[in-house]
């Protein structure tokens, strides 16, 4: 369902409409591990993931959520196991799967260009890509930053920027890294709104986020990883209700997992 | 010290003057290394930007070749360029040589090396820290080099601007493959050395003082060009 403001239009230019079945799940991990320097990151990751709520990557700094998502996108290729994408692996995937990072890296041109960009790499003919960028600005309220360059925005304008750039690309999913590290109260709920309109829009969203606040108002999975190990994979009303791992329990009551 | 004051004077009434003679000179020169400038451009920031970007078995090597070559001597380029184009030579048959054309090409042989090298330093700092973000956009491999290059545009003025010094300052080169014959082959720089050598220093010092200030006001003009875009995308 995409959100009530949103006209047809604007909808169809950010790819909603899209209520089939998403051919890139159930998601399938298995025995994945990686080793950097002798350290083990990532230890035996096994999960599944069917459900088309927000997935919500919860756990501590350094707990490897960053890791798994890049492994997850194929980004980077674990020592060991497999990852499955409804039978694909991530690097037939990948022209599907979209990513925010983090930290962002703006292109050293303007907002506009930024989105034109991103949709000529998603074969968007040529005479289409200002229309739709400028459709999709409307949509995070930075139309009249189109002319700007981007790498001068404000870091929440450039965080919406990048989900934008991303989402134009119109991944079946889509990974959110810390999507609100380091920003305001404000901008926060700009971002959060933002996301749950590329979730309504039908495309599987899959964040990581070491803040419970955030987790609580988004997610509707929780992946709970903590030591480079999946603790607990719950329903997020079950997860915050009761967690089932003693290590997500000593982390909702705020205890410093180390 | 009085064979000084009367050099200056006649510098200055050169200058003033325009003689025909020594437009002629500078119009050859700037033509010269211009063109010289632009082919090099061309051919070396894809050609450094390829290396910065792509990864490819001997990459490490070519980085190595690349940036020994900035060191090319002048002379030594000018040597090839002559044993190529010379009557007996492979490329003999053209008649380039004296010519400016021949001037051009070692120019650009000498200074598309340095343009190649130092482009590919500026995109590998701008490579290492945009790759990621280009690849979740799904970037193939050959559209990062041209996202890179465009993104680097600033930097990269500064790259071919060196390119250009190093062409416009250069004597080795041209007075090998170019001959310094009058009216044909004759540029600032070769002209200074053959001036100063018979003693003509007037010619030579209005000479130098040009190719100075030539230098100079293309240095400013980039730099203003460069502090403009750098307040816009700092």
């Amino acid at each position: 369902m995409p959100p009530p403001d949103a006209t047809p239009e604007v909808a169809a230019s950010l790819g909603s409409a899209r209520t089939s079945a998403n051919p890139l799940l159930p998601l399938t991990v298995r025995g994945v591990c990686l080793q950097r320097s002798g350290r083990t990151l990532l230890d035996d990751v096994n999960f599944v993931l069917e459900s088309r709520d927000i997935q919500v990557i919860l756990g501590p700094n350094g707990a490897g959520k960053s890791l798994l998502l890049r492994v997850l996108h194929g980004l980077i290729t674990p020592d060991q196991g497999t990852i499955d994408w409804g039978g694909r692996s991530p690097q037939l995937a990948q022209a599907d799967l979209g990513m925010v990072l983090q930290r962002p890296v703006m292109l050293r041109r303007s907002v506009l260009a930024n989105l034109t960009f991103a949709l000529a790499h998603s074969r968007v003919p040529r005479q289409q890509r200002r229309q739709r960028a400028l459709d999709a600005l409307q949509r995070a309220e930075l139309q009249d930053l189109a002319q700007q360059p981007a790498p001068r925005l404000s870091g929440g304008e450039a965080q919406r920027l990048a989900i934008l750039r991303a989402w134009v690309q119109r991944p079946r999913v889509l990974f959110f890294d810390e999507p609100c590290a380091n920003l305001d109260p404000r901008s926060t709920q700009k971002i959060e709104h933002l996301i749950r309109e590329v979730h309504a829009s039908g495309t599987q969203v899959i964040l990581t986020t070491h803040d419970l606040t955030q987790a609580r108002r988004l997610a509707g999975e929780v992946l709970f990883i903590a030591n480079g190990r999946i603790q607990e994979q719950s329903a997020a009303s079950t997860f915050f209700q009761s967690p089932a791992s003693p290590e997500a329990a000593a982390y909702l009551e705020g205890q410093l997992l180390v | 010290m009085d064979d000084f004051s009367e050099s200056l004077r006649l510098t200055f009434h050169l200058l003033i003057s325009l003689e025909p003679e020594l437009v002629e000179i500078v119009t050859l020169s700037l033509w010269v290394s211009l063109s010289a400038t632009a082919l090099a451009a061309i051919v070396g920031l894809p050609m450094g930007a390829a290396v910065a970007v792509l990864r490819f078995p001997g990459r490490g090597a070519l980085t190595a070749l690349l940036n020994a070559s900035m060191g090319l001597p002048p002379v030594v380029v000018g040597l090839a360029v002559y044993l190529l184009l010379s009557r007996a030579g492979p490329l003999g048959e053209l008649g380039l040589l004296f010519t400016p054309q021949a001037m051009v090409i070692a120019q650009f042989l000498l200074i598309t090396p340095i343009i190649a090298a130092l482009a590919r330093q500026t995109l590998a700092d701008l490579d290492a820290q945009s790759r990621e973000q280009l690849q979740v956009l799904n970037t193939r491999p050959a559209r990062m080099v041209t996202a890179l290059l465009w993104d680097g545009r600033f930097s990269l003025v500064t790259t071919v601007l060196a390119g250009f010094g190093r062409a416009i300052a250069e004597v080795g080169a041209v007075l090998i493959v170019g001959g310094n014959i009058s009216g044909v082959t004759r540029v600032m720089t070769s002209t200074i050395a053959l001036e100063t050598s018979k003693g003509n220093l007037a010619l030579a010092l209005a000479l130098g003082i040009i190719l100075v200030t030539i230098a100079l006001s293309v240095n400013l003009l980039v730099m203003s060009v460069q502090n403009a875009a750098a307040r816009r995308y700092a």
